[in-house]
Protein backbone atom coordinates (compact mmCIF):
# COMPACT_ATOMS: atom_id res chain seq x y z
CA UNK A 1 0.00 0.00 0.00
CA UNK A 2 2.82 2.38 0.93
CA UNK A 3 4.57 1.46 -2.31
CA UNK A 4 1.39 2.31 -4.25
CA UNK A 5 1.10 5.67 -2.46
CA UNK A 6 4.74 6.47 -3.20
CA UNK A 7 4.15 5.76 -6.88
CA UNK A 8 1.16 8.10 -6.89
CA UNK A 9 3.01 10.92 -5.18
CA UNK A 10 4.16 13.47 -7.76
CA UNK A 11 7.71 14.81 -7.31
CA UNK A 12 7.08 18.55 -7.39
CA UNK A 13 9.10 21.69 -7.74
CA UNK A 14 9.33 23.78 -4.58
CA UNK A 15 6.21 26.02 -4.38
CA UNK A 16 8.29 29.17 -4.93
CA UNK A 17 10.12 27.70 -7.92
CA UNK A 18 6.85 26.41 -9.37
CA UNK A 19 5.25 29.85 -8.88
CA UNK A 20 8.17 31.62 -10.55
CA UNK A 21 8.26 29.08 -13.39
CA UNK A 22 4.54 29.55 -14.09
CA UNK A 23 4.92 33.34 -14.01
CA UNK A 24 7.80 33.18 -16.49
CA UNK A 25 5.94 30.80 -18.78
CA UNK A 26 2.68 32.76 -18.61
CA UNK A 27 4.51 36.04 -19.21
CA UNK A 28 6.21 34.75 -22.37
CA UNK A 29 3.14 32.82 -23.55
CA UNK A 30 0.98 35.98 -23.22
CA UNK A 31 3.43 37.89 -25.42
CA UNK A 32 3.41 35.02 -27.93
CA UNK A 33 -0.42 34.95 -27.91
CA UNK A 34 -0.58 38.70 -28.64
CA UNK A 35 1.79 38.15 -31.56
CA UNK A 36 -0.59 35.58 -33.03
CA UNK A 37 -3.16 38.32 -33.71
CA UNK A 38 -0.94 41.14 -34.96
CA UNK A 39 -3.68 43.33 -36.46
CA UNK A 40 -6.05 43.29 -33.47
CA UNK A 41 -3.17 43.61 -31.02
CA UNK A 42 -1.68 46.56 -32.94
CA UNK A 43 -5.01 48.39 -33.03
CA UNK A 44 -5.51 48.01 -29.28
CA UNK A 45 -1.93 49.07 -28.57
CA UNK A 46 -2.20 52.17 -30.75
CA UNK A 47 -5.41 53.22 -28.96
CA UNK A 48 -3.70 52.73 -25.59
CA UNK A 49 -0.60 54.60 -26.82
CA UNK A 50 -2.64 57.59 -28.01
CA UNK A 51 -4.59 57.67 -24.74
CA UNK A 52 -1.32 57.71 -22.77
CA UNK A 53 0.48 60.11 -25.10
CA UNK A 54 -2.21 62.82 -24.95
CA UNK A 55 -1.93 63.76 -21.25
CA UNK A 56 1.84 63.31 -21.36
CA UNK A 57 2.23 65.71 -24.27
CA UNK A 58 -0.11 68.17 -22.56
CA UNK A 59 2.06 67.90 -19.47
CA UNK A 60 5.20 68.65 -21.50
CA UNK A 61 3.43 71.63 -23.03
CA UNK A 62 2.49 72.99 -19.60
CA UNK A 63 5.98 72.40 -18.25
CA UNK A 64 7.41 74.38 -21.14
CA UNK A 65 4.82 77.08 -20.51
CA UNK A 66 5.87 77.26 -16.88
CA UNK A 67 9.50 77.30 -17.93
CA UNK A 68 8.69 80.15 -20.26
CA UNK A 69 6.80 82.12 -17.61
CA UNK A 70 9.65 81.35 -15.17
CA UNK A 71 12.01 82.95 -17.70
CA UNK A 72 9.78 85.97 -17.65
CA UNK A 73 9.86 86.30 -13.86
CA UNK A 74 12.07 89.34 -14.42
CA UNK A 75 9.06 90.97 -15.98
CA UNK A 76 7.40 90.96 -12.58
CA UNK A 77 10.08 93.50 -11.62
CA UNK A 78 8.95 97.06 -11.15
CA UNK A 79 11.00 100.20 -11.34
CA UNK A 80 10.95 103.24 -9.10
CA UNK A 81 12.19 106.43 -10.74
CA UNK A 82 13.19 109.11 -8.25
CA UNK A 83 12.72 112.73 -9.15
CA UNK A 84 15.66 114.18 -11.11
CA UNK A 85 18.15 115.89 -8.83
CA UNK A 86 17.50 113.75 -5.76
CA UNK A 87 20.66 112.98 -3.78
CA UNK A 88 22.11 109.48 -3.98
CA UNK A 89 21.65 109.09 -0.17
CA UNK A 90 17.89 109.40 -0.63
CA UNK A 91 17.95 106.53 -3.13
CA UNK A 92 20.20 104.44 -0.86
CA UNK A 93 17.95 104.99 2.17
CA UNK A 94 14.88 104.02 0.16
CA UNK A 95 16.67 100.87 -1.02
CA UNK A 96 17.50 99.92 2.59
CA UNK A 97 13.90 100.54 3.60
CA UNK A 98 12.50 98.41 0.79
CA UNK A 99 14.94 95.53 1.42
CA UNK A 100 13.43 95.15 4.89
CA UNK A 101 10.07 94.16 3.42
CA UNK A 102 9.68 90.36 3.50
CA UNK A 103 7.76 90.12 0.25
CA UNK A 104 10.51 91.83 -1.71
CA UNK A 105 13.25 89.58 -3.04
CA UNK A 106 15.83 92.09 -4.15
CA UNK A 107 16.35 95.80 -4.66
CA UNK A 108 18.90 97.04 -7.16
CA UNK A 109 19.98 100.63 -7.22
CA UNK A 110 20.92 102.17 -10.53
CA UNK A 111 22.38 105.61 -10.04
CA UNK A 112 21.78 108.33 -12.60
CA UNK A 113 25.48 108.12 -13.57
CA UNK A 114 25.24 104.37 -14.17
CA UNK A 115 22.12 104.91 -16.24
CA UNK A 116 23.81 107.57 -18.34
CA UNK A 117 26.85 105.32 -18.97
CA UNK A 118 24.54 102.49 -19.95
CA UNK A 119 22.68 104.79 -22.30
CA UNK A 120 25.95 106.02 -23.77
CA UNK A 121 27.10 102.44 -24.47
CA UNK A 122 23.86 101.24 -25.97
CA UNK A 123 22.91 104.36 -27.97
CA UNK A 124 26.26 105.47 -29.42
CA UNK A 125 25.17 109.10 -28.95
CA UNK A 126 28.42 110.05 -27.18
CA UNK A 127 28.63 113.55 -28.63
CA UNK A 128 25.10 114.43 -27.67
CA UNK A 129 25.55 113.08 -24.14
CA UNK A 130 28.85 114.95 -23.72
CA UNK A 131 27.11 118.15 -24.76
CA UNK A 132 24.66 117.92 -21.86
CA UNK A 133 25.24 120.31 -18.98
CA UNK A 134 23.91 117.96 -16.37
CA UNK A 135 22.62 114.40 -16.12
CA UNK A 136 18.90 114.32 -17.06
CA UNK A 137 18.39 110.78 -15.80
CA UNK A 138 17.04 109.96 -12.31
CA UNK A 139 18.29 107.42 -9.79
CA UNK A 140 16.33 104.21 -10.26
CA UNK A 141 15.47 101.30 -7.96
CA UNK A 142 14.64 97.98 -9.63
CA UNK A 143 12.45 95.92 -7.29
CA UNK A 144 12.07 92.15 -7.78
CA UNK A 145 9.30 90.74 -5.62
CA UNK A 146 9.45 87.19 -4.30
CA UNK A 147 7.62 84.52 -6.39
CA UNK A 148 4.94 84.20 -3.74
CA UNK A 149 4.19 87.89 -3.74
CA UNK A 150 0.74 88.61 -5.11
CA UNK A 151 -0.09 91.17 -7.75
CA UNK A 152 -2.47 92.90 -5.31
CA UNK A 153 0.36 93.51 -2.85
CA UNK A 154 2.63 94.83 -5.55
CA UNK A 155 -0.08 97.20 -6.77
CA UNK A 156 -0.73 98.55 -3.28
CA UNK A 157 3.01 98.96 -2.64
CA UNK A 158 3.36 100.82 -5.96
CA UNK A 159 0.47 103.11 -5.03
CA UNK A 160 1.98 103.87 -1.63
CA UNK A 161 5.41 104.60 -3.15
CA UNK A 162 3.94 106.87 -5.83
CA UNK A 163 2.55 109.16 -3.12
CA UNK A 164 6.04 109.82 -1.74
CA UNK A 165 7.57 113.19 -2.41
CA UNK A 166 10.99 111.97 -3.61
CA UNK A 167 9.51 109.50 -6.14
CA UNK A 168 8.50 110.51 -9.63
CA UNK A 169 7.11 107.33 -11.25
CA UNK A 170 6.54 103.70 -10.22
CA UNK A 171 6.27 101.46 -13.24
CA UNK A 172 4.42 98.19 -12.69
CA UNK A 173 3.34 96.03 -15.64
CA UNK A 174 3.08 92.37 -14.70
CA UNK A 175 -0.63 91.70 -14.74
CA UNK A 176 -0.41 89.80 -18.02
CA UNK A 177 2.12 87.43 -16.44
CA UNK A 178 -0.25 86.72 -13.56
CA UNK A 179 -2.93 85.94 -16.12
CA UNK A 180 -0.57 83.60 -17.96
CA UNK A 181 0.24 81.79 -14.70
CA UNK A 182 -3.47 81.50 -13.92
CA UNK A 183 -4.05 79.97 -17.36
CA UNK A 184 -1.15 77.57 -16.82
CA UNK A 185 -2.59 76.57 -13.43
CA UNK A 186 -5.95 75.97 -15.07
CA UNK A 187 -4.33 73.90 -17.82
CA UNK A 188 -2.38 71.93 -15.24
CA UNK A 189 -5.57 70.97 -13.44
CA UNK A 190 -7.30 70.21 -16.72
CA UNK A 191 -4.35 68.01 -17.64
CA UNK A 192 -4.73 66.13 -14.34
CA UNK A 193 -8.41 65.51 -15.01
CA UNK A 194 -7.75 64.53 -18.64
CA UNK A 195 -4.95 62.19 -17.56
CA UNK A 196 -7.24 60.52 -15.01
CA UNK A 197 -10.02 60.14 -17.59
CA UNK A 198 -7.71 58.75 -20.25
CA UNK A 199 -6.12 56.36 -17.76
CA UNK A 200 -9.62 55.17 -16.93
CA UNK A 201 -10.25 54.78 -20.65
CA UNK A 202 -7.07 52.67 -20.95
CA UNK A 203 -8.24 50.48 -18.07
CA UNK A 204 -11.66 50.06 -19.73
CA UNK A 205 -10.11 49.28 -23.15
CA UNK A 206 -7.82 46.64 -21.65
CA UNK A 207 -10.60 45.29 -19.45
CA UNK A 208 -12.86 44.90 -22.48
CA UNK A 209 -10.10 43.26 -24.52
CA UNK A 210 -9.45 40.78 -21.71
CA UNK A 211 -13.20 40.11 -21.42
CA UNK A 212 -13.22 39.09 -25.08
CA UNK A 213 -10.13 36.94 -24.52
CA UNK A 214 -11.88 35.21 -21.63
CA UNK A 215 -14.93 34.57 -23.80
CA UNK A 216 -12.75 33.21 -26.61
CA UNK A 217 -10.98 30.88 -24.22
CA UNK A 218 -14.01 29.77 -22.21
CA UNK A 219 -13.60 26.15 -23.37
CA UNK A 220 -10.00 26.11 -22.23
CA UNK A 221 -10.89 27.72 -18.90
CA UNK A 222 -13.61 25.14 -18.34
CA UNK A 223 -11.23 22.27 -19.05
CA UNK A 224 -8.53 23.71 -16.80
CA UNK A 225 -11.02 24.10 -13.96
CA UNK A 226 -12.18 20.51 -14.49
CA UNK A 227 -8.59 19.36 -14.20
CA UNK A 228 -8.27 21.15 -10.86
CA UNK A 229 -6.62 24.42 -11.85
CA UNK A 230 -6.89 27.05 -9.14
CA UNK A 231 -8.34 30.48 -9.90
CA UNK A 232 -4.83 31.91 -9.75
CA UNK A 233 -3.61 29.43 -12.36
CA UNK A 234 -6.47 30.32 -14.71
CA UNK A 235 -6.24 34.05 -14.02
CA UNK A 236 -2.49 34.51 -14.48
CA UNK A 237 -2.26 34.35 -18.32
CA UNK A 238 -4.91 37.06 -18.63
CA UNK A 239 -3.11 39.32 -16.16
CA UNK A 240 0.03 39.00 -18.26
CA UNK A 241 -1.89 39.86 -21.42
CA UNK A 242 -3.03 43.04 -19.64
CA UNK A 243 0.52 43.65 -18.48
CA UNK A 244 1.87 43.43 -22.04
CA UNK A 245 -0.88 45.64 -23.45
CA UNK A 246 -0.01 48.29 -20.85
CA UNK A 247 3.76 47.94 -21.26
CA UNK A 248 3.81 47.88 -25.06
CA UNK A 249 1.13 50.60 -25.20
CA UNK A 250 3.20 52.91 -22.97
CA UNK A 251 6.40 52.19 -24.92
CA UNK A 252 4.54 52.97 -28.14
CA UNK A 253 3.25 56.22 -26.65
CA UNK A 254 6.86 57.05 -25.76
CA UNK A 255 7.84 56.52 -29.40
CA UNK A 256 4.93 58.79 -30.48
CA UNK A 257 6.09 61.49 -28.05
CA UNK A 258 9.73 61.27 -29.10
CA UNK A 259 8.72 61.40 -32.77
CA UNK A 260 6.42 64.36 -32.09
CA UNK A 261 9.18 66.11 -30.15
CA UNK A 262 11.64 65.50 -32.97
CA UNK A 263 9.24 66.87 -35.60
CA UNK A 264 8.32 69.97 -33.56
CA UNK A 265 11.70 70.85 -32.05
CA UNK A 266 13.12 72.56 -35.13
CA UNK A 267 10.20 74.92 -35.83
CA UNK A 268 9.92 75.71 -32.11
CA UNK A 269 13.60 76.51 -31.82
CA UNK A 270 13.20 78.76 -34.82
CA UNK A 271 10.37 80.65 -33.09
CA UNK A 272 12.40 80.96 -29.89
CA UNK A 273 15.35 82.19 -31.92
CA UNK A 274 13.21 84.86 -33.57
CA UNK A 275 12.28 86.17 -30.10
CA UNK A 276 15.97 86.10 -29.08
CA UNK A 277 15.05 84.04 -26.07
CA UNK A 278 17.46 81.78 -24.19
CA UNK A 279 14.62 79.40 -23.36
CA UNK A 280 15.56 75.71 -23.35
CA UNK A 281 12.77 73.38 -24.49
CA UNK A 282 11.85 70.73 -21.93
CA UNK A 283 11.22 67.16 -23.07
CA UNK A 284 10.56 63.90 -21.23
CA UNK A 285 12.80 63.46 -18.21
CA UNK A 286 13.52 60.03 -16.74
CA UNK A 287 10.78 60.39 -14.11
CA UNK A 288 8.20 61.20 -16.78
CA UNK A 289 9.32 58.13 -18.75
CA UNK A 290 9.13 55.93 -15.65
CA UNK A 291 5.71 57.35 -14.73
CA UNK A 292 4.43 56.78 -18.26
CA UNK A 293 5.61 53.15 -18.43
CA UNK A 294 4.62 52.45 -14.81
CA UNK A 295 1.19 54.01 -15.37
CA UNK A 296 0.71 51.94 -18.52
CA UNK A 297 1.69 48.70 -16.82
CA UNK A 298 -0.49 49.39 -13.77
CA UNK A 299 -3.44 50.32 -16.00
CA UNK A 300 -2.91 47.14 -18.06
CA UNK A 301 -2.65 44.87 -15.06
CA UNK A 302 -5.53 46.67 -13.32
CA UNK A 303 -7.78 46.44 -16.37
CA UNK A 304 -7.04 42.74 -16.75
CA UNK A 305 -7.61 42.11 -13.05
CA UNK A 306 -10.98 43.90 -13.18
CA UNK A 307 -12.11 41.85 -16.18
CA UNK A 308 -10.85 38.55 -14.80
CA UNK A 309 -12.53 39.09 -11.44
CA UNK A 310 -15.79 40.02 -13.13
CA UNK A 311 -15.95 37.29 -15.76
CA UNK A 312 -13.85 34.31 -14.75
CA UNK A 313 -16.14 33.01 -12.02
CA UNK A 314 -18.98 32.88 -14.57
CA UNK A 315 -17.17 30.12 -16.46
CA UNK A 316 -17.58 26.90 -14.53
CA UNK A 317 -17.40 23.32 -15.76
CA UNK A 318 -20.67 22.10 -17.22
CA UNK B 1 -13.74 5.22 -1.56
CA UNK B 2 -17.11 6.77 -2.39
CA UNK B 3 -20.18 6.95 -0.18
CA UNK B 4 -23.49 8.52 -1.21
CA UNK B 5 -25.91 8.84 1.68
CA UNK B 6 -29.51 9.82 0.87
CA UNK B 7 -28.31 12.18 -1.87
CA UNK B 8 -30.91 14.20 -3.74
CA UNK B 9 -30.17 16.63 -6.54
CA UNK B 10 -33.02 18.94 -7.43
CA UNK B 11 -32.63 21.50 -10.20
CA UNK B 12 -34.19 24.96 -10.16
CA UNK B 13 -36.83 23.70 -12.58
CA UNK B 14 -38.05 21.40 -9.78
CA UNK B 15 -36.83 18.31 -11.57
CA UNK B 16 -35.15 15.71 -9.31
CA UNK B 17 -32.13 14.31 -11.16
CA UNK B 18 -31.29 12.07 -8.18
CA UNK B 19 -33.65 10.98 -5.41
CA UNK B 20 -32.33 9.69 -2.08
CA UNK B 21 -29.48 7.83 -3.70
CA UNK B 22 -27.45 5.71 -1.29
CA UNK B 23 -24.53 3.47 -2.26
CA UNK B 24 -20.89 2.77 -1.48
CA UNK B 25 -17.93 2.03 -3.71
CA UNK B 26 -14.98 0.21 -2.18
CA UNK B 27 -11.41 1.14 -2.96
CA UNK B 28 -10.25 -0.61 -6.15
CA UNK B 29 -13.75 -1.44 -7.41
CA UNK B 30 -14.88 -1.07 -11.01
CA UNK B 31 -18.39 0.34 -11.19
CA UNK B 32 -20.58 0.65 -14.25
CA UNK B 33 -23.32 3.26 -13.91
CA UNK B 34 -26.08 2.24 -16.25
CA UNK B 35 -29.50 3.60 -17.05
CA UNK B 36 -31.39 5.37 -19.77
CA UNK B 37 -30.60 8.93 -20.83
CA UNK B 38 -31.76 11.30 -18.11
CA UNK B 39 -31.63 8.57 -15.43
CA UNK B 40 -29.08 10.61 -13.43
CA UNK B 41 -25.75 8.95 -14.34
CA UNK B 42 -24.00 12.15 -15.42
CA UNK B 43 -25.44 14.07 -12.46
CA UNK B 44 -24.00 11.48 -10.10
CA UNK B 45 -20.54 11.82 -11.64
CA UNK B 46 -20.82 15.62 -11.58
CA UNK B 47 -21.55 15.45 -7.87
CA UNK B 48 -18.43 13.34 -7.28
CA UNK B 49 -16.30 15.90 -9.18
CA UNK B 50 -18.08 18.78 -7.41
CA UNK B 51 -19.20 20.24 -10.71
CA UNK B 52 -22.54 20.38 -8.92
CA UNK B 53 -23.55 20.25 -5.26
CA UNK B 54 -26.23 17.99 -3.86
CA UNK B 55 -29.52 19.53 -2.73
CA UNK B 56 -29.66 17.06 0.18
CA UNK B 57 -27.58 14.25 1.63
CA UNK B 58 -23.89 13.56 2.14
CA UNK B 59 -21.17 12.57 -0.29
CA UNK B 60 -17.88 11.21 0.98
CA UNK B 61 -14.98 10.74 -1.43
CA UNK B 62 -11.72 9.26 -0.16
CA UNK B 63 -12.71 10.00 3.43
CA UNK B 64 -13.66 13.64 2.84
CA UNK B 65 -17.15 15.02 3.07
CA UNK B 66 -17.16 16.81 -0.25
CA UNK B 67 -20.69 18.20 -0.28
CA UNK B 68 -19.63 20.80 2.28
CA UNK B 69 -16.22 21.42 0.77
CA UNK B 70 -15.31 25.11 0.45
CA UNK B 71 -14.88 26.54 -3.04
CA UNK B 72 -11.22 27.08 -2.22
CA UNK B 73 -10.63 23.33 -1.81
CA UNK B 74 -12.55 22.23 -4.93
CA UNK B 75 -9.53 22.49 -7.30
CA UNK B 76 -7.45 20.26 -4.99
CA UNK B 77 -10.31 17.73 -4.87
CA UNK B 78 -10.52 17.67 -8.67
CA UNK B 79 -6.75 17.28 -8.97
CA UNK B 80 -7.03 13.99 -7.12
CA UNK B 81 -9.63 12.54 -9.50
CA UNK B 82 -9.09 11.46 -13.07
CA UNK B 83 -12.00 12.56 -15.24
CA UNK B 84 -12.78 11.17 -18.71
CA UNK B 85 -15.46 12.85 -20.82
CA UNK B 86 -17.53 11.62 -23.72
CA UNK B 87 -16.36 14.51 -25.91
CA UNK B 88 -12.75 14.14 -24.60
CA UNK B 89 -12.35 17.90 -23.91
CA UNK B 90 -8.83 18.27 -25.30
CA UNK B 91 -7.22 21.64 -25.96
CA UNK B 92 -6.99 22.01 -29.72
CA UNK B 93 -3.87 24.18 -29.78
CA UNK B 94 -1.81 21.81 -27.63
CA UNK B 95 -0.04 18.62 -28.70
CA UNK B 96 -1.04 15.22 -27.32
CA UNK B 97 1.94 15.42 -24.98
CA UNK B 98 0.97 18.89 -23.67
CA UNK B 99 -2.67 17.90 -23.24
CA UNK B 100 -1.69 14.90 -21.15
CA UNK B 101 0.81 17.01 -19.20
CA UNK B 102 -1.82 19.58 -18.12
CA UNK B 103 -2.79 17.93 -14.79
CA UNK B 104 0.90 17.59 -13.88
CA UNK B 105 1.58 21.21 -14.84
CA UNK B 106 -1.31 22.30 -12.62
CA UNK B 107 0.00 20.11 -9.79
CA UNK B 108 3.49 21.62 -10.10
CA UNK B 109 5.32 18.43 -11.14
CA UNK B 110 8.97 18.90 -12.01
CA UNK B 111 9.92 18.80 -15.68
CA UNK B 112 11.69 15.43 -15.76
CA UNK B 113 8.93 13.72 -13.80
CA UNK B 114 6.32 15.34 -16.06
CA UNK B 115 7.99 14.04 -19.23
CA UNK B 116 8.44 10.57 -17.73
CA UNK B 117 4.83 10.29 -16.56
CA UNK B 118 3.31 11.74 -19.71
CA UNK B 119 5.25 9.29 -21.89
CA UNK B 120 4.29 6.41 -19.61
CA UNK B 121 0.60 7.38 -19.83
CA UNK B 122 0.77 7.78 -23.62
CA UNK B 123 2.49 4.40 -23.82
CA UNK B 124 -0.28 2.84 -21.76
CA UNK B 125 -2.91 4.06 -24.23
CA UNK B 126 -0.70 3.13 -27.21
CA UNK B 127 -0.08 6.66 -28.49
CA UNK B 128 3.51 7.33 -27.54
CA UNK B 129 4.49 7.72 -31.18
CA UNK B 130 1.89 10.44 -31.65
CA UNK B 131 2.92 12.65 -28.71
CA UNK B 132 3.64 15.66 -30.96
CA UNK B 133 0.36 15.46 -32.88
CA UNK B 134 -2.40 17.94 -32.19
CA UNK B 135 -5.92 16.60 -31.52
CA UNK B 136 -7.11 17.59 -34.98
CA UNK B 137 -4.54 15.23 -36.50
CA UNK B 138 -5.83 12.30 -34.42
CA UNK B 139 -8.84 10.05 -34.95
CA UNK B 140 -11.82 10.20 -32.55
CA UNK B 141 -10.65 7.00 -30.87
CA UNK B 142 -7.13 8.36 -30.47
CA UNK B 143 -8.47 11.61 -29.05
CA UNK B 144 -10.45 9.63 -26.50
CA UNK B 145 -7.34 7.67 -25.56
CA UNK B 146 -5.44 10.96 -25.09
CA UNK B 147 -8.28 12.03 -22.76
CA UNK B 148 -7.83 8.79 -20.82
CA UNK B 149 -4.05 9.25 -20.66
CA UNK B 150 -4.66 12.72 -19.23
CA UNK B 151 -6.96 11.25 -16.58
CA UNK B 152 -4.48 8.62 -15.45
CA UNK B 153 -1.26 10.64 -15.72
CA UNK B 154 -1.54 11.87 -12.13
CA UNK B 155 -2.07 8.23 -11.06
CA UNK B 156 -5.32 9.00 -9.30
CA UNK B 157 -6.97 6.68 -6.81
CA UNK B 158 -10.27 7.35 -8.52
CA UNK B 159 -11.21 7.75 -12.18
CA UNK B 160 -14.70 8.76 -13.27
CA UNK B 161 -15.75 8.49 -16.89
CA UNK B 162 -18.93 9.82 -18.46
CA UNK B 163 -19.93 7.84 -21.56
CA UNK B 164 -16.27 7.41 -22.59
CA UNK B 165 -17.22 5.19 -25.55
CA UNK B 166 -20.27 7.14 -26.65
CA UNK B 167 -18.65 8.40 -29.86
CA UNK B 168 -16.66 5.29 -30.71
CA UNK B 169 -17.27 2.22 -32.83
CA UNK B 170 -17.76 -1.14 -31.06
CA UNK B 171 -14.19 -2.34 -31.60
CA UNK B 172 -12.65 0.88 -30.21
CA UNK B 173 -15.17 0.89 -27.38
CA UNK B 174 -14.03 -2.56 -26.31
CA UNK B 175 -10.39 -1.42 -26.45
CA UNK B 176 -11.18 1.56 -24.22
CA UNK B 177 -13.11 -0.61 -21.75
CA UNK B 178 -10.24 -3.09 -21.62
CA UNK B 179 -7.95 -0.14 -20.89
CA UNK B 180 -10.13 0.85 -17.95
CA UNK B 181 -10.09 -2.79 -16.83
CA UNK B 182 -6.26 -2.73 -16.83
CA UNK B 183 -6.19 0.43 -14.69
CA UNK B 184 -8.62 -1.17 -12.30
CA UNK B 185 -6.32 -4.21 -12.10
CA UNK B 186 -3.57 -1.99 -10.69
CA UNK B 187 -5.86 -0.68 -7.94
CA UNK B 188 -7.54 2.39 -9.46
CA UNK B 189 -11.18 2.78 -8.44
CA UNK B 190 -13.24 3.28 -11.60
CA UNK B 191 -16.77 4.67 -11.96
CA UNK B 192 -17.92 4.55 -15.56
CA UNK B 193 -21.27 5.80 -16.81
CA UNK B 194 -22.14 3.93 -19.97
CA UNK B 195 -24.84 2.81 -22.35
CA UNK B 196 -22.62 0.08 -23.77
CA UNK B 197 -24.36 -2.88 -22.15
CA UNK B 198 -22.71 -5.44 -24.45
CA UNK B 199 -19.27 -4.25 -23.32
CA UNK B 200 -20.14 -4.43 -19.65
CA UNK B 201 -20.67 -8.13 -19.94
CA UNK B 202 -17.08 -8.54 -21.14
CA UNK B 203 -15.49 -6.60 -18.27
CA UNK B 204 -15.53 -7.71 -14.68
CA UNK B 205 -17.26 -4.99 -12.66
CA UNK B 206 -20.26 -4.13 -10.48
CA UNK B 207 -23.30 -2.39 -11.93
CA UNK B 208 -25.28 0.38 -10.32
CA UNK B 209 -28.43 0.90 -12.32
CA UNK B 210 -30.31 4.20 -12.22
CA UNK B 211 -33.88 4.80 -13.27
CA UNK B 212 -35.50 8.22 -12.98
CA UNK B 213 -32.88 9.31 -10.46
CA UNK B 214 -33.14 6.26 -8.21
CA UNK B 215 -31.01 3.17 -7.87
CA UNK B 216 -32.90 0.08 -8.95
CA UNK B 217 -31.97 -3.53 -9.40
CA UNK B 218 -30.59 -4.05 -12.90
CA UNK B 219 -32.32 -6.50 -15.18
CA UNK B 220 -31.82 -7.47 -18.78
CA UNK B 221 -34.64 -5.22 -19.98
CA UNK B 222 -33.02 -2.27 -18.34
CA UNK B 223 -29.99 -2.70 -20.54
CA UNK B 224 -31.96 -2.60 -23.75
CA UNK B 225 -32.30 1.03 -24.84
Amino acid sequence: MNDTNNKRKIPRFSPLFHWMKLHKENCLQALFDLGKQPFNTSLTIVVIAVALALPTSLNILIQNGQNLSGGWEGMRDFSIYLKVGQKIEVAKNLAVELRQIDLIGSVELKTSDDALEEFRDSSGLNDVIDALNNNPLPHTLVIRPKNSTSLEYMESLAEELTSRQEIDIVKLDSQWLERLNAILDFLKRSMGITAAMLLLAVIIIISNTIRLEIQNRSDKIEILKLLGASNGFVRRPFLYIGFWYGAIGSLTSLIFLLAGGFLLSQPLEKIIGLYESQLQLLGLDKWAVLTLIGGGVIAGWGGAYTAVNRHLHKIEPQ
Amino acid sequence: MIKFDQVTKRYESGNDALKNVTFEVERGELIFLTGASGAGKSTLLRLIALIERPSRGNIIVDGRNVDRMSLRNVPKHRREIGIVFQENKLLKDLSAFDNVALPLLIAGANTQEMARRVRAALDQVGLLKKERKKPIALSTGEQQRIGIARAIVIRPKLVIADEPTGNLDPWLSLEIMKLFGRFNDIGVTMVIATHAHDLIKQINGRRIHLKNGEIVEPNDEALVF
